[in-house]
């Protein structure tokens, strides 16, 4: 009840600053930029060099809902982080920077409860931000190109309703990316007063990750990069679905979120709060 | 019970810097406790331990009976607090601040928050500003703002930490009278200050706090004995005066010629031959007495004692010293 009370004071000060609702403005306009891009392109029907980026472009021409999973995949390369780092970054660093940190501990909130609260918040708003990114680009999808079964990345096609509840799981999957990426970012968040600079180290973090993933003489350290199974909702595009792949992905994603949780959560409950 | 006690709290920096250095204090229910020093002494160290943000070094600490910092969220509730100036979200407005801490709080009764929360700003005197962010008020208003989240609910004990700090004479009174209401309502006072003359006016006990150790606790009349009081006659002869003093056994006999005090002190235009020496255990009455008989004019008599600034400089030493 009054954990209730100090999450929902805490959405409420994340989703009404100014700063943070323009963000999810911006996701929400890039899914219809590339919808209207797309359409205007000529499609492609021969396709091209492969890959799973592709892959998708190759099905939008004959159906509005793979929008979605182009407008995921390419948000998730930069868009989505940002977004995620952003609040991420800031939400105990911020406190401190303005000094309400100090006042927070002294109501007393209690050091684990505020951090609890903190990330249910960065993982909310993550949630807020994937299914935005969704929703936007299944309408524009659905406005601009034809709508019906979908034809999954393995030849099978399925139902629109089975389309649908695929695309709801790959939305889950992203937001479970984002929040294993809150958790870091909440961690480095307890190390600095200066949001920014959390904020900042994030995204190098992010970026070196995806730079490194690229790299085909550093292949054996992938699979334990922060980023590396992001993309990896495509198996559930697939007949059958490549549950072992998922897996990895989601352990990947639990690993990072328990790891560095109980690293902000050693650091803050021990620290001394000087701010 | 006391409202605080520590014994032997010390806190030293991850520099080696010791920044306070086993202090007992002893913070009596009921009383204003002026928790004094210099800037740079360590009083904001200690109500940072004291509120459970730092962590003391070695030694303990309590509120109310309940130790800290492991009893945090037991009892701060119980506490109001002002540490190191104020703090609020710059873009939200005056009470939404307030319902801020007050949504954090997880003992708070949401039902009340919005009784209490006008309460608090009328009581500040804030109430025409609630509606105004935060980042366009005043330096003062930032202060009574920080006061109010210390009065959102009833509270047991209060700690300022420099609550006027910044604010002119105008919003210095109005801090004092402030002060002296909640303590009429019988909540305990703790109030950090470098300025003696701040606090001297309302409180009843004093800790002295210089290079992180606490130099002098008691109180204010305890205070004042621990500096001497002086006779002082106003005379044609001082010293024959002087004599006297000396032959009744009073120390430090001096004698004063008329226009002999210093440039610049403040009581130059008035300064008036006499003599004066240290009490001590001697009547006043006696004094004044034995000098008639020994047929000394006396024109003014006077038993002087020093001024607690006085006093208070002697313990923490005069200005710009910040040692440590």
């Amino acid at each position: 009840m009054s954990a209730g009370r100090f999450y929902a004071s805490e959405l409420r000060l994340v989703l009404l600053r100014r700063r943070n609702l323009l963000l999810l403005a911006v996701t929400a306009v890039f899914p219809l930029l590339i919808g209207i891009a797309l359409r205007l392109a000529a499609p492609r029907p021969e396709g091209g060099d492969g890959g799973s980026g592709l892959a998708f472009f190759n099905q939008l021409a004959g159906n509005g809902v793979f929008l979605t999973f182009i407008a995921l995949s390419t948000l998730l390369v930069l868009v989505l982080p940002v977004v995620v780092a952003v609040v991420a970054g800031d939400s105990v660093a911020g406190e401190a920077g303005y000094g309400t940190l100090r006042y927070l501990l002294a109501v007393p909130a209690g050091r684990t409860r505020l951090l609890a609260v903190k990330y249910g918040v960065i993982v909310t708003f993550a949630l807020c931000a994937t299914f935005i990114v969704s929703a936007v680009a299944l309408a524009a999808g659905a406005a601009l190109f034809p709508v019906g079964p979908v034809t999954l990345l393995s030849g099978t096609t399925v139902s629109l309703a089975a389309g649908l509840l695929r695309l709801l799981f790959v939305t889950l999957y992203v937001t479970a990316a984002m929040a294993a990426l809150g958790a870091i970012g909440l961690a480095i968040s307890t190390l600095t007063e200066h949001a920014i600079g959390a904020i900042a180290t994030l995204m190098i973090l992010v970026v070196t990750s995806e730079v490194i993933d690229n790299v085909p003489q550093l292949h054996a350290a992938g699979p334990y990069l922060p980023t590396h199974w992001w993309l990896s909702f495509d198996s559930l595009l697939r007949v059958p679905v490549d549950t072992s792949t998922l897996l990895r992905g989601l352990l990947s994603f639990a690993v990072y979120a328990v790891l560095f949780g109980s690293f902000a959560w050693a650091r803050f409950t021990s620290a001394d709060v000087t701010s | 019970m006391t409202a605080i006690s520590t014994s032997g709290l010390t806190k030293r920096f991850r520099g080696g810097q010791l920044a306070v250095d086993r202090i007992d204090l002893a913070v009596p229910l009921g009383s204003v406790y002026g928790f004094l020093g210099p800037n740079g002494s360590g009083k904001t160290t200690t109500i940072r331990m004291l509120l459970g943000l730092a962590y003391p070094t070695s030694g303990t600490a309590s509120l109310l009976g309940v130790p800290m910092p492991d009893g945090a969220t037991t009892v701060l509730h119980r506490v109001g607090s002002l540490v190191e100036g104020p703090a609020f979200y710059p873009f939200l407005a005056g009470a939404d601040n307030l319902a801020r801490y007050d949504a954090a709080d997880r003992t708070a009764d949401p039902a009340t928050a919005r009784a209490r929360i006008t309460e608090a700003l009328d009581r500040v005197g804030l109430l025409a500003a609630a509606k105004k962010r935060y980042r366009h008020y005043s330096l003062g208003m930032k202060q009574r703002l920080a006061i109010a989240a210390g009065l959102l609910r009833p509270r047991e004990l209060i700690i300022l930490d420099e609550p006027t700090n910044g604010l002119d004479p105008q919003g210095t009174r109005e801090v004092r009278a402030l002060i002296r209401q909640i303590a009429a309502d019988g909540t305990t006072v703790f109030v950090s200050s470098h300025l003696l003359a701040e606090v001297e006016q309302i409180c009843t006990h004093v800790g002295v706090m210089r290079t992180g150790k606490l130099v002098f606790q008691g109180s204010l009349p305890e205070l004042r004995r621990t500096g001497a009081s002086r006779v002082s006659v106003q005379t044609a002869d001082p010293e024959a005066a002087a004599k006297v003093l000396t032959g009744l056994g009073l120390a430090d006999a001096q004698a004063t010629e008329a226009g002999d005090a210093q440039a610049g002190d403040a009581q130059a235009g008035d300064a008036q031959a006499g003599a004066s020496a240290i009490l001590g255990d001697a009547s006043p009455e006696q004094v004044c007495a034995e000098l008639v008989q020994a047929g000394i004019g006396v024109r003014g008599f006077a038993v002087v004692s020093p001024s607690l600034e006085d006093l208070f400089v002697g313990l923490t030493g005069e200005g710009f010293d910040v040692s440590g």
